[in-house]
């Protein structure tokens, strides 16, 4: 069994590249069992990344007017996640789509968490301002926990 | 007194990224339309300057995450030719091969997750795959078949690290690139299908009069290398482009639309290349075309997406050839020596033509950068068309003239995901 931790975004779009921080804090620190993966821009690719994969965790910015830093946290295992509250619609083709693509592929994973970190700013430029920056650890140590939980499901 | 009606819609989905347009119309005619969907590069431009010319391929290739290969390409092809230096065939192929892949992923992803709900009347990729999920499935299939070509040559699928001037940081074995033989010859099949998909689609009658601009090199459908050409005559070196083209500054907004000087208007891309180098594609792809209706020069829009379909079994079947008459090179790269001066580089990315610039200095430090992105090209041509579409409707509803609208925009693919974020669209009326 093999579960997989997706991290989406764009590093030079600010506060866009919180999923690829995230990623980048989790390498080295997951079970042999767990894959850590990049996914700069277009979400479609989502689809080949969790493929045979148990559970997928998928972390993204958000822009839902929520307060810079904020999480958000949705099951999409059986449900769509309200599409409007991630930054998805920056992407060719968004996070939601990807899920429900795949929903109606029969190719989802039978857990997928996806994590929303509300942005502040996704100007072209570089580095994350301090609310999201602050919160990478906080998703890191968040998506570990979940791990250890089930990992532990029989 | 005017009825005034002001339209608002978030976005605009299935375009690449986000962007925003607004169409004023007052008694019925159209008075002003405006497509606020592409930022130039300025911000790579900027971070490019005191960067070591070495650089350029890894940090351009950000700027984009559907064509990072167009990027390299055209920063490669722009600094050897300030070098003087000349790749040998065994790193062009590979090049070549490379952006291959990238236009397999990108015409792939346009044709069946953006393009095609459009003209069977779905929302999106979405509500098509619950009812074809067959065809869905081809265009994933076929997406992931451009990623591995990508992935094996590029290194990495996405950004891919092994570009670097004066070629590769590692070249491929013939061995390792056989094992793509399998996979892109079911990815041409599909490619056929495709064309057979989107041929039998309904279109309504449209032709654009603009100038066709695209790149033509003697030997092959030009990819990654050529001289810039036009259906009118123009034909001149990647170094004369700005002499011939001009970007202007659009009142009120960061835009920069681009023009041929004294000439107006003009589109590349897909229709463009089909329309100049079409006796270049291969018989297979020149027969697909055929069957399905296409002919030389095309300039109706919405058959757009039965253009790239043929351009995505010319890309599968190009990529085959390459890999069968690949050498191994020597080294995969030459030394480049960086030399004082200017270099001018292009090559066609899925969208266009995407044109380079960069002064460096004796020690190889760029000092000034200019990119100019196909879809900032295009921009002029865009709203020229939605201007003649939105003046043909004027009497359909709000909504009906909104998704005509978007349907028109995609018809061009912008990639928009390098550019600004937030789409809205307006439709106001008075």
């Amino acid at each position: 069994v093999r579960h997989v931790v997706i991290g989406i975004g764009n590093e030079y779009r600010r506060d866009d590249g919180v999923g690829i921080a995230v990623a980048g804090r989790l390498h080295g620190r997951v079970p042999p069992d767990v894959d850590v993966v990049e996914c700069e821009q277009e979400p479609s690719r989502l689809i080949d990344a969790w493929a045979g994969a148990a559970t997928a965790f998928v972390v993204d910015a958000a822009g839902a007017g929520a307060e810079p830093g904020r999480l958000h946290r949705f099951e999409a295992s059986e449900q769509p996640i309200p599409a409007r509250v991630f930054r998805s619609s920056t992407h060719a083709f968004g996070v939601g789509d990807a899920i429900e693509l795949a929903r109606a592929l029969g190719k989802l994973p039978r857990h997928v968490v996806v994590y929303g970190i509300e942005g502040a700013e996704f100007a072209a430029g570089e580095g994350l301002t301090a609310p999201v920056e602050a919160a990478v650890e906080t998703v890191a140590q968040a998506i570990l926990d979940d791990l250890e939980r089930i990992r532990e499901e029989p | 007194v005017a009825d005034r009606r002001t339209i608002n819609t978030e976005y605009l989905a299935r375009v690449e990224g986000e962007g925003a347009m607004t169409v004023r119309l007052e008694n019925g005619r159209v008075e002003h339309v405006e497509l606020r969907i592409f930022e130039p590069p300025r911000f790579f431009e900027a971070l490019l300057r005191g960067r070591s010319f070495t650089e350029a391929p890894d940090i351009t290739a950000r700027i984009c995450g559907i064509c990072p290969v167009a990027y390299q390409t055209s920063a490669v092809n722009a600094l050897e030719d300030l070098c003087g230096v000349d790749v040998p065939e065994p790193i062009r192929l590979l090049r070549r091969l490379l952006y291959c892949g990238e236009w397999i992923e990108s015409h792939a992803l346009h044709i069946y997750m953006l393009h095609a709900p459009d003209f069977l009347g779905y929302a999106g990729a979405v509500e098509l795959a619950r009812d074809a999920p067959q065809a869905v499935e081809r265009g994933l299939a076929l997406k992931k078949t451009g990623n591995e070509v990508m992935t094996l040559v590029g290194g990495r699928e996405i950004h891919p690290i092994n570009v670097r001037v004066g070629g590769f940081y590692r070249a491929p074995t013939r061995r390792e690139l056989r094992a793509l033989v399998d996979p892109l010859e079911r990815a041409r099949e599909a490619a056929l299908e495709t064309v057979r998909w989107t041929s039998g689609f309904d279109f309504p009658e449209r032709q654009v009069e603009c100038e066709l601009v695209a790149l033509h090199h003697p030997d092959d459908y030009a990819i990654e290398r050529g001289r810039v050409r036009s259906d009118r005559g123009l034909d001149i070196s990647p170094r004369e482009y700005e002499e011939h083209f001009e970007e202007e500054h659009v009142e009120r907004s960061t835009a920069l639309h681009s023009r041929l000087r004294e000439r107006g208007t003009y589109l590349c891309g897909p229709l463009a290349r089909f329309s100049l180098n079409y006796d270049q594609l291969s018989p297979l792809a020149r027969e697909a075309a055929a069957e399905a209706g296409l002919e030389a020069p095309c300039r109706d829009p919405f058959r757009s997406i039965v253009v790239r379909s043929v351009e995505l079994v010319y890309a599968c079947d190009e990529a085959l050839r390459v890999i069968d008459a690949y050498e191994e090179p020597d080294e995969p790269s030459v030394r480049v020596d960086p030399v004082a001066g200017t270099g001018f580089g292009v090559s066609e990315a899925p969208r266009g033509l995407l044109y380079h610039r960069y002064r460096i200095d004796a020690d190889g430090t760029i000092l000034e950068a200019k990119i100019v992105p196909p879809t900032s090209q295009n921009q002029q041509a865009i709203e020229d068309d939605l201007h003649d579409v939105v003046s043909r409707h004027t009497h359909l509803d709000d909504d009906a003239l909104r998704g005509l609208c978007e349907q028109t925009i995609r018809n061009y693919d912008p990639c928009i995901s390098c550019a600004t974020h937030f789409l809205t669209l307006e439709v106001e009326r008075a």
